[in-house]
């Protein structure tokens, strides 16, 4: 039982390390990382820009090897994306010349589905993401909101164990991120997914994560892992939120600093 | 009804300053051939009219014409279809890429015109040089444009379609393809409008048809008025070239959905 209450450990990452070496100089991006998430968690990794977040999500999906260490998933070693596990990234990655319809279905054609079937499935997760009666439209008749549901609904549409998030809301709204915050937590409750999300927005970890583990930068390091214990839908204004803000900023600052902030 | 007027009315005030303009050209035209008062200096539009009308009802112009166009066409689908694929194996593999690119470069900027005399040497008289020279013009814009075009695809795309599992051919086909694409047909259009320019030029130096050999056969005979009557056949066929491939390339954006771009 690594991961606060879960029976089944998803995703365990033991004593990984990434260098990232130019011509002249060594980039150590990430040093000793250990996590363990469980099966159907909503884990958050929180951490200022260039902590390495990035990079560990993509080794964690196998989309790049670490220098040492390993990722395990269900007990197997990662060595190569799968459609298993899949990313939803920051800017989309969707196609731009297959319409919502057909980005949705890509993964299952990839797959061999066929074609009725197809459309069902896509049909059904559009719904899901709220994009009914946009299936014929391209990409660039979307907002930046829509095409990420779009990209979501393309991740679900395959029938992931585990999704990948990184900084999915990080190009929207303020309230447009909300929003999709709020839709991302009632999907997840539906879906029953893993989930790995990559943001540096405080309030997003806490809204929406089970646990959260802050990075610190320079080497990429996991400084602590909180667990949110609020049932969900969380209020953002409410005390036990706020606490929990606290406590993440005491992280990052030192509790001396975080006190002097509070009183400003 | 306002909206029913304001309509055709925007479409006078777009329509109005080109004609304006090619208006005053043909008027300075006139006039300084009428200044110049040498029929073998400067024809005027007139007479230009004149020699391309009997140009069309003699059939020498169709004539050269179309050779100049069946050279083009041939050249330039020769080196679209060999061009394109070795620019999307460059795109793709760095290596490769690595390896052509010095070769690439120090060809790249050997004017085509300068092939002339090795053309002719290695394939005679007739068409096949022109369309060589055509071939060496076209090749390498559609590579560079090929390569980059995949070199410019977007990292999340094809992380993604990794992610989902295509491969091989499917991602060749389902990906690759479809993102290079409008690019690509960006680069076939430059191509073309460069190979007209080039295949006029090729013609006077070492051919004998086509219509720049049209042209500098009219200036033996002292034709001046044929001469120009070739300059603005050259321009109109080039203008109605790019017209054409333009459509073509629309229809691919907004069939691909590309056209917000
Ligand atoms: N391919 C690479 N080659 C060299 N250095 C890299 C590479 N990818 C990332 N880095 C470096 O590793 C460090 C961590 O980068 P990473 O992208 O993981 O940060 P991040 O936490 O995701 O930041 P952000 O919030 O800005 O996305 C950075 O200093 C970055 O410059
Ligand atoms: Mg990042």
């Amino acid at each position: 039982m690594g991961s606060a209450g879960y029976d089944n450990i998803k995703i365990a990452v033991r004593d990984l390390t990434k260098l990232f070496s130019n011509n002249s100089h060594n980039l150590h991006a990430l040093e000793a990382i250990n996590l363990e998430v469980g099966e159907g968690e909503f884990f958050c990794l929180l951490g200022p820009s260039g902590c390495g977040k990035s990079t560990l999500l993509n080794i964690m999906a196998g989309f790049e090897k670490p220098t040492a260490g390993k990722v395990l998933i269900g007990g197997e070693e990662i060595k190569a994306p799968n459609p298993r596990y899949v990313t939803v990234f920051q800017d989309y990655g969707i196609f731009p010349w297959r319409t919502v319809q057909e980005n949705v279905e890509f993964g299952l054609e990839i797959k061999g589905v066929n074609g009725s079937e197809r459309e069902n499935i896509a049909k059904e997760f559009i719904k899901l993401v709220g994009l009914c009666g946009f299936e014929k439209r391209h990409p660039y008749e979307l907002s930046g909101g829509m095409k990420q549901r779009v990209s979501l609904a393309r991740a679900l549409a395959v029938n992931p164990e585990i999704i990948f998030m990184d900084e999915p809301f990080g190009a929207v709204d303020a309230l447009t991120r909300m929003k999709l915050q709020e839709e991302l937590v009632k999907i997840w409750g539906k879906e029953n997914k893993t989930i790995i999300f990559v943001t540096h927005d405080i309030d997003e970890a806490i809204y929406l994560g089970d646990r959260i583990a802050v990075m610190t930068p320079v080497p990429g390091k996991i400084k602590s892992i909180l667990e949110v214990t609020m049932s969900r839908p969380r209020i953002r204004t409410g005390s036990d939120f706020l606490g929990i803000k606290e406590k993440i900023y005491s992280e990052f600052f030192g509790l001396e600093k975080c006190q002097q902030k509070v009183k400003l | 009804m306002r909206d029913l007027l304001q309509i055709p009315i925007r479409i006078l005030v777009n329509r109005i300053p080109p004609l304006l303009v090619a208006g005053i050209f043909i008027s300075v035209w006139q006039g300084l051939s009428m200044l110049v008062y040498s029929e073998f200096l400067l024809p005027s539009p007139s007479a230009t009219l004149g020699a391309i009308f009997e140009l069309l009802i003699n059939g020498i112009l169709i004539n050269h014409l179309l050779t100049s166009l069946s050279r083009v066409f041939i050249g330039f689908t020769l080196a679209a279809s060999l061009a394109i694929p070795f620019g999307l194996i460059l795109g793709w593999y760095g290596r490769a890429m690595n390896a052509f690119n010095p070769l690439i470069q120090i060809l790249r900027p050997i004017s085509p015109i300068a092939w002339i005399p090795l053309a002719i040497l290695w394939f005679g008289i007739g068409d096949r040089p022109a369309i060589f020279i055509i071939f060496i013009t076209s090749f390498f814009p559609v590579l560079i444009t090929s390569a980059s075009a995949v070199r410019n695809i977007d990292a999340s795309i094809i992380k993604a379609a990794v992610n989902f599992g295509a491969r091989g051919t499917g991602m060749l086909k389902k990906v690759v393809l479809p993102a290079c694409f409008p690019q690509i047909v960006v680069g076939l259009r430059i191509s073309l409008g460069i190979a007209w320019v080039i295949i006029v030029a090729a013609e006077m130096v070492g051919m004998r048809s086509g219509l720049g050999f049209m042209i500098l056969d009219a200036r033996n005979f002292l034709r001046i008025d044929m001469v120009v009557a070739g300059m603005v056949i050259i321009g109109l066929v080039g203008l109605g070239l790019d017209r054409l491939v333009c459509s073509i390339e629309n229809k691919i954006r907004r069939r691909y959905g590309f056209s917000g771009v």
